[in-house]
Parts: structure tokens; sequence; C-alpha cells
């Protein structure tokens, strides 16, 4: 598999980690509460087809990425910076 | 000798010195080992693996089943290599294998009486009761009969090798679809690989007696491939099989560096495995003979027609004097017309087609026919042939069967493709699309005519050009034969008694295909199974098909509603030393090493693995044994004078921004923007799920610019995780976050005598009045600029020195030696655990991922007035109370007792079972400065239970040693060193 980093160009999957769901990206105000926080922490969607993630270039330019990927073919349908996203 | 007197692709010229089983073979460059068999009239050439019935070479790809030897002596032996395989070389040493005492006279064929009883499944039925003797008793036995060639216990010490490319188009097979393909893309400019599983470029064009555009179809091959070889942008790779297909046109390939040489040049690999990264690839794999299915059809002499023919023509050998051929299609007349025309009799040619007009020649036609049975144990002697007029023995010492031809459709099968059923070709062939970026042409994608190769492959790698926007140079197709494929597929010859072999390799027959049909694993994925049909290292290349075919037969449900098992990478076996390439021992696994690392170790000092770094564990000094002396010593320098200790591997991380001070709120539980600039700050960061994630120090250089520590362990880990922080979380804040672990050198000086020491060396010599506790600062470090704190991890008055890492040798040495003046000297790891344990300071043995700060005494240090990461978490029910297990320090009540780090607490009376489970030790060790083990651990509401008496026992040590819960820290509990 190879991602696009929107920074350093077209890479080798090893050069990058996988982070987790990119709900990560929306984290919840402090008083939102427990319940909200666990959501973010532990609920995931576990789609058959587009799902979006967060990965890093880990081995590159360590920038958080948003990848929208198949799960079922593996085909990367996205990426992009999170910074840019989350701004 | 079978040798023909003239022709073939090989150097008569030379002769190899070629050994099998101690025998002395003719043969020339250009021979595999299988074709050097044949010319010097060796048939058997191996057994089975389940019955040990004598085998021959049944093909001449690397589909063959039958033909495995192993190559080699001692550590460097290889087994299971085909034969077919195997190029022939001057010191070529091979041996047959699966057979005792000689491959003549196997003892071991007595399998072949009991067959009976080890039909599919029998290991299922037969070795049932009683229970406990299938592991004792009747799986190693059967594990020990069966079975294929062993590796040599000694490790290989063979170099392998990983390899990458790049390229526009991977063509895949160089057969006349292939070598179009490569020759379309490469005139256009384009970035080509050419690979091909063979040592000679060419495909079948080597194997048969075809015409391409008026010249021989090898003679067309070679201009080919000469053409291709003087392209600067297309790389030919023979010797090499593409083995699997991955996402992102990602392909590996098995590269044969130096298998064909008796002696390996210098520093080149046995193999290389290959990742290739393509754009667009062409599957030209070509396609794969089906033998056919009647009773023994195994002997030695019973060859595929298409192999026969490569024999013949390629190599020139006869692989017999009297043949019979047996088809039921088309192509299997050319086997009988070569054969005649190289002079060998040829007895009958027997088609299986009712309506078939047989082609004239020296033979005698048998329509509507079929072989129903052989004779011959070690090798072919005669055939019994059924036809009009009845059944009959013809003596034959060489038997050509093609069952049809199956497309080498697998690597279009590799990420989840299923192949489509062509009832016109009766056979599979590979579903449109069902790799990205992967086309088949010529035989793999069903198109058998050499006309067809030739132009399905230039019109495969023109559409992949027209995809990637290269221009094409239109490519003319050179005129070539284009017969139509006819065939009336015979999965088996029925009305016939006896075994009749699907898969040769794992011995699997009708029979075994029926039972299985018979008791219900009617699935194809099931019979697989039970029978094991395809399972061998063959893959089932020469028998998949016709097995699900037979068993679409025995259960009525057609071959498409059938259906294929999986195929999976990779296509032939891949040594696990070339996919490990560089992974044994230290391979190229990456090290690190301190800036002061010569030094430490010219001093003596023994190393130890801290993840990638090498830290020195202790420094033994002349009549030491064992590393207590030395690290009771060390301690004691540092207790009692001044220890000096290469601390470079703590993380170091420069946070600077007009946000800096806001950004560590966020992300240590503590406050870090009330830090004065020149004051240090002990802190502690939690992951978002409330447990502890690390704790350092943050130390303020200026308004707008911090230096973390983070502890050794988890560096990466944090600094992961503050990028995440600041990418993600809060992009707003205007802050920059790097890693200068390897920018700056790090010692700490520590002990009494620190002081003295660093003044040593600093321009501005420090007091304690101007430079206390928790400071920090720029220095000038003997004319270095680097920096000065006052932290410690041992409980003394220290200091930790920064310099810029090429300065941390010289730095490291001259404290040393001021060290050594003053009564102290370096100490190393274990000296550095005793200490800290002594204070009851944490590492990552304590912050192992399930402990919260409440769990740690450092509950308190979640601000109340700020949010941080973790915060929300750290409070939910559960992560605090007298239910948790908290931090407590221990000693022996015996003063000779020991505590081992690993050991379960349980109550004095209570047996040390899982229930009875109150916590466990994290860290122990002796304390020479109490005289006594110490130790850290989690005890069940441990806070509260200071002054209990309980049990520390290691069941893997055989320890349990009476113990009492007693405050941390164990040395100095007020301070006193530390802050005077």
């Amino acid at each position: 598999m190879r991602l696009i980093c929107p920074l350093c160009g077209e890479r080798d999957l090893r050069e990058f980690v996988y982070r987790g769901a990119a709900v990560l990206l929306q984290r919840p105000a402090p008083e939102a509460g427990a319940a909200a926080f666990l959501d973010y922490l532990v609920t995931r969607d576990n789609p058959a087809g587009p799902n979006a993630e967060l990965w890093q270039h880990e081995g590159g330019c360590r920038a958080w990425l948003r990848v929208v990927r198949d799960t079922r073919d593996h085909a990367v349908l996205e990426v992009a910076l999170a910074r840019e996203l989350a701004r | 000798m079978s040798r023909l007197a003239s022709g073939g692709q090989i150097d008569r010229s030379r002769d190899l010195d070629v050994l099998f089983d101690g025998r002395q073979l003719v043969a020339h460059p250009g021979d595999t080992l299988a074709s050097a068999l044949l010319a010097n009239g060796i048939r058997l050439v191996g057994r089975s693996f389940k019955y040990h019935r004598p085998r021959g070479i049944l093909a001449a790809g690397s589909e063959e089943p039958n033909a495995l030897v192993t190559i080699g002596h001692h550590a460097a032996r290889i087994p299971n290599v085909r034969a077919t395989m195997q190029e022939a070389h001057d010191g070529l040493v091979a041996f047959s294998q699966n057979r005792w005492p000689t491959l003549g006279l196997d003892l071991m064929a007595v399998n072949d009486l009991a067959s009976p009883f080890l039909g599919a499944g029998f290991y299922y039925k037969t070795f049932m009761w009683p229970a406990a003797f299938w592991e004792r008793l009747y799986e190693p036995l059967i594990r020990r009969a069966a079975g294929l060639g062993r590796l040599d216990t000694a490790p290989d010490r063979d170099p392998h090798e990983k390899a990458f490319a790049f390229c526009d188009l991977l063509v895949i097979g160089a057969g006349p679809a292939g070598l179009m393909a490569a020759l379309t893309a490469g005139r256009a400019g384009a970035r080509v690989i050419l690979a091909d599983e063979d040592f000679r470029l060419g495909g079948r064009l080597n194997a048969e007696r075809l015409e391409i555009g008026g010249q021989p179809g090898a003679a067309w091959a070679a201009v080919a491939v000469a053409e291709l070889a003087a392209m600067p942008n297309l790389r030919l790779m023979p010797r090499t099989t593409v083995t699997g297909t991955y996402d992102g046109g990602t392909y590996g390939a098995l590269e044969r560096v130096s298998e064909h040489v008796g002696l390996p040049p210098e520093h080149a690999p046995r193999n290389a495995f290959w990742r290739i990264v393509a754009r667009r690839a062409v599957l030209a794999a070509g396609a794969i003979e089906r033998p056919l299915a009647f009773p023994d059809n195994d002997r030695p002499g019973i060859m595929l027609a298409g192999a026969l023919r490569a024999y013949l023509n390629r190599w020139s050998v006869a692989p017999g004097r009297r043949a019979v051929v047996f088809t039921d299609n088309d192509d299997g007349w050319r086997t009988a017309r070569d054969l005649a025309d190289a002079g060998v009799e040829v007895a009958a040619l027997v088609d299986s087609r009712e309506d078939v007009t047989l082609p004239e020649g020296p033979w005698r036609g048998h329509a509507g026919a079929a072989i129903t049975g052989t004779r011959g144990r070690r090798g072919l002697k005669a055939v019994r042939l059924r036809d009009r007029a009845g059944e009959s023995w013809i003596e034959a010492d060489c038997l050509a069967v093609s069952g049809g031809w199956n497309p080498a459709l697998h690597l279009s099968c590799h990420m989840n493709g299923r192949p489509d059923w062509d009832a016109a070709i009766a056979a599979f062939v590979p579903a449109a699309g069902a790799v990205p970026g992967l086309v088949a042409a010529g035989a793999a994608a069903g198109a058998f005519s050499t006309r067809a190769a030739l132009s399905g492959g230039a019109a495969a790698a023109a559409a992949a050009l027209a995809d990637l926007g290269i221009a094409a140079l239109p490519v003319e197709i050179p005129e070539a034969e284009d017969a139509p494929t006819r065939i009336a597929p015979l999965w088996r010859v029925r009305g016939a008694k006896g075994r009749a072999w699907l898969d040769f390799q794992n011995d699997v027959t009708v029979k075994d295909v029926a039972l299985a049909a018979r008791e219900n694993f009617a699935a194809v994925e099931h019979m697989k199974r039970y029978t094991t049909l395809g399972m061998a290292t063959d893959q089932g290349k020469t028998s998949g098909v016709a097995g699900l075919a037979v068993l679409a037969e025995l259960t009525g449900r057609g071959i498409a509603a059938t259906g294929t098992t999986t195929f999976r990478p990779p296509y032939t076996p891949v040594p696990i030393a070339a996919l490990g390439a560089g992974g044994a021992g230290q391979g190229l696994a990456p090290q690190r090493f301190l800036p002061a690392h010569d030094a430490i170790a010219e001093a003596g000092a023994v190393f130890v693995e801290a993840g990638l770094w090498y830290r020195p564990s202790h420094y033994p000094a002349p009549g030491e044994t064992g590393w207590r002396p030395a690290c009771d010593r060390e301690v004691g320098h540092v207790r009692n004078a001044v220890g000096v200790c290469d601390v470079t591997t703590l993380g170091k991380i420069d946070v600077q921004g007009p946000h800096a001070a806001e950004f560590l709120d966020r992300v240590y539980a503590n406050t870090i923007s009330t830090l004065a600039t020149g004051r240090v700050r002990y802190g502690l960061m939690l992951r978002e799920d409330g447990f502890v994630m690390d704790d350092g120090t943050a130390a303020r250089l200026g308004e707008m610019h911090f230096l973390l520590t983070t502890t050794t362990a988890a560096a990466g880990q944090v600094m992961a995780h503050l990028e995440f922080c600041a990418q993600c979380l809060w992009p707003e804040l205007d802050v920059a976050v790097l890693s200068v672990t390897e920018h700056w050198a790090q010692v700490a000086v520590a002990g009494p005598r620190s002081r003295d020491l660093v003044n040593d060396i600093l321009a501005r010599p420090v007091s304690d009045a101007d430079f206390p506790f928790m400071a920090c600062g720029e220095a000038a470090v003997a004319g270095v600029a680097g920096r000065l704190f006052r932290i410690s991890f041992s409980g003394e008055h220290a200091y930790e020195i920064a310099v810029p890492a090429g300065h941390g040798a010289a730095l490291y040495e001259r404290l040393v030696a001021g060290a050594a003046a003053r009564g102290g000297g370096a100490y190393g790891l274990e000296a550095l655990n005793v200490l800290r344990i002594e204070k009851g300071l944490l590492t990552h043995a304590e912050l192992h991922g399930r402990t919260t700060a409440e769990d740690l005494g450092l509950g308190r240090m979640i601000a109340t007035a700020k949010d941080c990461i973790g915060k929300v978490n750290a409070a939910r029910p559960g992560l605090s109370g007298p239910r948790r297990e908290q931090l407590v320090g221990l000693a022996p009540l015996d003063p000779a007792g020991q505590l081992l780090a690993g050991a379960h607490l349980v109550a004095p009376g209570a047996d040390p079972l899982a229930e009875n489970d109150l916590g466990y030790l994290t860290s122990a060790c002796h304390s020479p400065t109490l005289g006594h083990d110490i130790a850290l651990g989690f005890l069940r509401d441990g806070r509260a239970r200071r002054g209990a008496v309980l049990r520390a026992v290691c069941r893997l040590r055989d320890r349990d040693t009476a113990c009492r819960v007693v405050p941390l820290p164990f040395v100095d509990p007020e301070g006193g060193r530390l802050r005077g």
C-alpha cells in the first residue's frame, strides 16, 4: 500500500504509522462529560467501505494525516493534513 | 543416453560437472537439472509424499510436482528444489528425497501397500484412540514417514537480500505476449520491468517449433530480447518469479541471483526478494498444462505433452524410445508430430474425443479412446488402451498426456479476485479488474494461439500506456500460428479400476475426492482441506482445476458453480531467508550509540540494550565478578562522592512559540505556565484515557522556550503525542515541537561533591544560592555553549550538563576524570536504577500503561484549574479508590530476604493463588546504602496498609519472602541531600 503525503509525495506504507480513527480529531470540550469522552476514545464505526483514519508520516515529515481508505480494497481515496482540517 | 544428435538451446561444447545421488551426469550449459537427468536416461527421480511411489519428471517448469531434490550439503543445503527450475552448473550436487535407504529401494514404499488405510482424512479416523497417543506417537510417526526434503538445523550463512524497484509497467512473463508488451511499452519510452522465472526469456517460443514472422520462434524471441536489453528504460529480470500482488500496485518477486552458479561472485546474495511498485502491470505468465486422471497415471515416464515438447525442442532430449500420446485437445497432437520428427517412435495417438479427425502421421490414431492403466514400477513399460475395439496393452516407455491448459492466473487472484470459467477453452480465465492496474494477456488470459499472444500483449501494453498518458508508437504484430483452441475436457477416465492421481505431490487421487464428496466435504475449500489436494509446495498448479472439476462432476454442480479455491501468495515457494533478509542477528537493525560510547567501552563497561540504545550497565573493576560489586561501588560513588553518567538517551523535546506555555499546560497534568524562566519542574503526562503516559522535566529556558525531557523508553511515543496535540487538536496554538535528543549530549553529575566537579569546567561557577535545586540556564562549559540543569534522578545534589552532541565525548571524559580525582567515578544503568529505587522514583516499570496518577500517589498533580489531556477520563470511577493497586515501598523482614521484580504479593496466611493476589513488585534491587533488598510495587489499597506484613512470592525463581510495606523514599526521606 502506498500513501500520498501532501508534503512529501507518494511514499511506501512503511514510512507511515496508523494512529486510529479520524474521530480523534474531534476532541470534546472538557465540560462535555465522561460519556462524550468515552465515545471519543472508544466508540468506533467499522464500515465496509470508506473509512476516515489518522496516519502519521513518522518516517518522513512527521505530519499527521487524515486518510480516507476503503476498507474493502485498501484504495486510498483522500489524504489531507490533519492540521489543515482541524483549523 | 537419450540426447538427440543435434539441436536445442544448449552449449554442447562444454560439459558441466553435475552429480545426482553421487552419479556423474553429462550436462551442458543451458540444461536444467531435469533436462540433464532425462538426457542421462534417469527417469526415477523422487518418491511421493505419502505412498512413496516412484516418481519421474512430469513438467518442464515451476509447476513440477514430482522432481523435488535437495541441492548442496550441510547448512547450505536447500530442500525441495524443483529439478525443472535448477540450472545445471559446474559443481551442482543434487540428492533425491523422501526415500530410505535409496531411491531405487525405498522401504517406506510399504505405505503404498497400506494405501487403503491412508485415504483422505485417514488421520482423523485411524489414529483416534487412545487420545494421548496422538501427540506422542501417531503424529511424530506420520510426520517422519511423510514429507519432503529436510533442512539442516545449522544456521544458514548464505547471504540474501531485499531490493526495491519502481516502474510504469511491470510485465510478468517473457513469452510472446510478455515480449510484445515489453517491446510496445519500451519503445514508447515507459519505464518497464520484464520479469520471467526462466533463465532464458521467450517462454513457450523456446519449447515449440513455431514460426514468427517467418523465423523460428526462439530466434524471434532472441532478437526481441536483444532489443529490450539495449533499452535504457527497460530492466530485464530473468530468474525472477513474481510471487504476489499487493495493494497499490505492489508486487513481490523472488530473484534467484546465484542459484545457477557453483561459486557465487563475492557479495552476491543467493536470492533477492524484490518489492516492485508498478503503476500498471501485464500478466503474461502463460498457461500450465493439465495431466489426465487414469489409473496409475503417476509412473516415471508419464509427462505433460507440452513439457515433452520442451525437452525435445529446447534441450534436445528424447525422453523415451517408444511413446504414446494421450490427449483431449488438439494441442496434444503437436507432441506426436514433434516426437515423430525427432525420430522417436510414436506408437499411438490416443484422443478421448469421439468426433475428431486425427492428423495423419507415422502413428496409429485412436479417437474416442483412453488410456486405462499402466505398467512399470520404476518406469513406464506399457499402457493399456481402451478403444472401440476393446482393451489392449501397448509397449511404451514414454506417455505424453494433455488435459488442456490452465491460464496461469494466480497473481490476478491475490486480492480476492475470483476467476471466470470459460467453457469454450475449458479453463478459468482472470476476471477483469481483479487487481487494479493489472491486465492479463496471451495464454494467461486464455488466448492460447501465438498470434493471439503477440497481439494481446501489445494491446495490453498499449492500454496501460494510454492510462498513463504515455504516447505509444504503433507496433506491428508479426505473422504467427493462430490455431483455435479445441478441447472436450476429460477430467477423469471412467470405468477403469485403480487409483488415478490428481495431486501428484500430495498423493491425492480421484478416489479421495470422491470420498470427500461422499462425506459431505463437498465445498471446494472443504474438499481441499480434507484431501489436502493443492496444499503441497506446488500449491496444486497441475491438480487444482482437475480436482475441482472432478468434484463438480461427482456433485453434479458444474465447474463454474463449484468455483476455485483461493490463490494466495507466493506463487512459488520463497525462502524465508529471502523474506527475512537483513533480519538475522544484528542484521540491518539500527543501533544508537551514546556520544561517549567509545570512552565508555574503553573503560571496560558492560553494555546493555535499551531500545535501540546501547548503555553501560556497569563498569567492572579488576577483581570484581558479576555486576553486583561494580553496581554497589558505583552507587557508593554517587552517595559518598560524585558519579558521572551519560544520560543522552533521555528524550529531549524543544518546545517554542508564543503559545508554548499554554500548550504545555494542556499536555501536562500539572501547570507549567507558572514556571519562571530559569526553573525546572517535574511534569506528568497522561494519556487521553486517564492513565499515565510518561513523566519527565520541563525546563523553561525563555519566555517562549521550553525543553522537555522524557524517559528513554517513551521518547518516541511522547514526541508523536505532542505532534498529534499540536497538529490535530490545537492547530490554532502557535507552537513548534522538535525532537533534539540527538542534538544534545547530556551528562549527569551526582553526589555530594558534584558542585565542585561541575565548577571545574564551568566558565562561571555556580553556588547553591544562585543555582538552587531545580534551576536551569545557559552555561559556558569548557568554552562550549551548553546548558546546565540542577535536577536529580538519584536523590543526591546533582546536575545535568548538556552540550552539542559533538562535544559529548570530551565532556564525559573530563567529568569522569574529575570524578575519579574526587573519589568517585562513572556509574552505569544498574547503579542508576538502584539509586532511583532507593528514592522511590519512577520508570516505565511503574509507568507501564495501567497505572494512574492516583495509583502512583501523584493524584494531586492533576491541576484542578485547567483542562489537560486525560483529565476527564482520570476522574472515571474505578480509576481511584481502595480497590486500586497503589505504589508502595517494600522491604524484607529478614535483611537477607530476597525481593524480585515480578513477584506477587499475598497475605501471610494465604495461598499464592490468583484469587488471593494483592499486587506485584515492579522494581527490586539490593540497596547498598541500606544493606538489604528493597522494592517498589503495587499493592491493593497500599497507602492504607503501611506497616503491613506480606509475602512476596516469585514462582519463576521459587522465592517466598516475608516483607513489610514501608514509606517511600527509602533513602533521605526529608530530601536534605537533594536540596542541600
